[in-house]
């Protein structure tokens, strides 16, 4: 019943939308894919701000179209982040975040106005017009207005899309906190490698109007088959959970699948649950563990696939560390003196490793 | 001068103002919902209605005059209904004008109406929708606080074209001292009559009053476009703060 059950055929011009899909109704689904190939229009589809030539929506079971019903945006309880601002110009802040709030029945209320004031960080803008925010202020408090209408569902159009560096700096901090402190699911719109990377947890590819993949984002970053293992910035991202502390050496060690990995001290409690990103060009291989080397993050892995690579001198090697799994590039040269083949196990020397969150 | 001032029969202005108030209200109470209709409509039906709407802004208000004197007097369709409920013929009275008014002002109200709620998008109605509000609760709590510049801009159009309007009432209205005969009429007669220092009066007062409606709009208008300059800078200062 915890999911997000999706199908809408579409059709506008030249471009064509069939999606069929179950998502998990937990956590940031990234709604993935080139320009053009649906994502908005497949967001604006599951809000009802565009009326598919047929569509089934039902949320946690709940249905909000199909089945002789068809929710009007007003009725289905969603909250919606535009890509540019949308703050209403004649209410400040404040009024902008008791919008939602007032039309919220109160048995249906789940946030706090303090609380979303708090966790978005807008107690000083409060009394301010939207004209006088900075653009990540302005997507702070579209954030808050739409936490607080109690969404059932939390939809994101590219909230970042239209903010400098610094303005997505800024916001990010926000969207993991949302993650830890709130049990909305959220679909995420984004064509950014980086910000899925940092804020997703599953995936939904799209590509002209259909679905690719979908699945969690470990598996569809970590699949050769998929565009995204062939970027330059190919990477995986394995979640783990902080286990111990060096004080001596300032490291922090996770345990993930497979075993644990150090990285530069965090401080966090144990238990802890930490992301981290292992690119694809910082893997290497070896048949045995190194004895004398300066590389320390060293995980038994299964080879569970090879692939050729855009650049011919190098191959792409997916590795499964015992449920999830990284990538490594290493050149055609080493993989023939190594003799690699798919089943194998060897030994993943991973050089460098980024916190994520 | 003085005995022109004393002798000044100040009715006419009176019922200018009486009949542009009457005419302005009405005309907002129709034209705002018919503007929203027109704006939320598709392109083929926006034309035909914007084009009909605007009709009596190119027709010369003699013709104007003309088919309201048809349509409104005793063997008029309105001016026969209108008996029939016994409240006698519509031409040469007070509310024949206000309905006359009503028609020749109608661009002038629709017109920044309708540039108003192109002008607020589809945005604002969507978030306010996914914010929960329904569509009505949206046209008032979002749509027409947006549009305010444009209302007050087609309050202050009509009004002020109704006041200054001439040959729609000489056909439609006459010129009966107390029902028909507004300012723009009487300053006519005493043209007619050789009494020039009650016209120059009359038309000076008309003059200054035009003046000030005008200063009015630009300075109401100018106050929107200043608010989002003032603001320009704090919004920049509040950049830089949130960099720190």
């Amino acid at each position: 019943m915890s999911a997000i059950e999706l199908d809408f055929t579409l059709a506008r011009g030249n471009f064509q939308l069939q999606v069929a899909t179950d998502i998990p109704a937990r956590g940031v689904t990234a709604l993935f894919g080139p320009s053009g190939s649906g994502k908005t229009t497949l967001l604006r589809c599951i809000a009802g701000l565009e009326q598919a030539d047929s569509g089934r929506l039902r949320v946690n079971g709940e249905i909000w179209q199909g089945e002789g019903i068809n929710l009007p945006v007003h009725r289905r309880a969603l909250g919606y982040v535009f890509q540019e601002s949308s703050l209403f110009s004649h209410l400040d802040v404040r009024r902008n975040l008791l919008y939602g709030l007032k039309r919220t029945p109160a048995t249906e209320r789940r946030i706090p106005f303090a609380e979303a004031v708090q966790l978005l960080n807008l107690e000083a803008l409060l009394e301010l017009r939207p004209q006088q925010l900075s653009g990540g202020q302005r997507q702070r408090a579209a954030i808050a207005r739409a936490l607080l209408s109690s969404p059932k569902l939390l939809l994101m159009d590219e909230p970042m899309a239209s903010l400098d560096l610094q303005g997505k700096a800024e916001i990010l901090p926000y969207l993991d906190s949302i993650h830890e402190r709130l049990q909305i699911p959220v679909i995420y719109v984004s064509h950014s490698p980086e910000e899925v990377v940092r804020i997703a947890d599953h995936m939904l590819l799209l590509d002209n109007g259909r679905v690719q993949a979908n699945g969690a984002l470990n598996q569809l970053l970590t699949r050769t088959d998929l565009p995204l293992a062939h970027l330059d910035e190919a990477c995986a991202v394995v979640d783990g959970e902080i286990v111990e502390h060096d004080r001596q050496y300032h490291l922090t060690y996770l345990a993930v699948a497979g075993g644990k990995l150090a990285i530069s001290q965090l401080a966090k409690p144990i238990g802890h649950r930490a992301r981290i990103r292992i690119l694809a060009r910082d893997v290497s291989l070896a048949r045995q563990p190194a004895q004398q080397s300066s590389i320390i993050n060293v995980l038994p892995v299964q080879v569970a696939a090879i692939e050729p690579s855009h650049d011919p001198a190098k191959l792409l090697l997916k590795l499964d560390m015992g449920g999830d799994f990284m990538l490594a590039q290493i050149t055609a040269k080493s993989a023939a003196l190594l003799a690699l083949q798919c089943g194998e196990q060897v030994y993943a020397q991973v050089k460098s490793v980024a916190l994520m969150r | 001068m003085s005995a022109a001032l004393t002798d000044l029969d100040l009715s006419p202005v009176w019922l200018s103002i009486k009949l542009a108030s009457v005419t302005t209200l009405i005309l907002l109470l129709i034209a705002i919902p018919l503007a929203w209709f027109i704006t939320s409509r598709q392109r083929r039906w926006k034309s035909a209605l914007t084009a009909l709407a605007t009709l009596p802004l190119v027709l010369p208000p003699s013709v104007l005059g003309f088919y309201m004197l048809m349509l409104l007097g005793s063997n008029g369709p309105l001016g026969q209904l209108s008996q029939q409920l016994g409240l006698g013929s519509l031409a040469f009275t007070f509310p024949g004008l206000v309905i006359a008014s009503i028609i020749y002002s109608f661009p002038f109200a629709l017109q920044p109406l309708q540039n108003a709620f192109e002008a607020i998008g589809r945005r604002p109605l969507e978030a306010a929708a996914t914010l929960r509000a329904s569509p009505l609760d949206c046209f008032l709590t979002v749509v027409l606080p947006l549009a305010r510049p444009g209302i007050l801009t087609a309050a202050v159009l009509s009004f002020a074209h109704t006041i200054g309007e001439f040959g729609v009432i000489l056909m439609i209205g006459g010129n009966i001292p107390g029902e028909t005969r507004v300012l723009s009429v009487a300053i006519y007669d005493h043209v007619e009559a050789l009494e020039y220092q009650q016209a120059y009066l009359l038309s000076g007062g008309m003059l200054v009053f035009s003046f000030l409606v005008l200063f009015l709009l630009h300075y109401l208008n100018g106050a929107a476009g200043r608010h989002t300059l003032t603001t320009a800078p704090l919004a920049a200062a509040n950049g830089r703060d949130s960099s720190r």
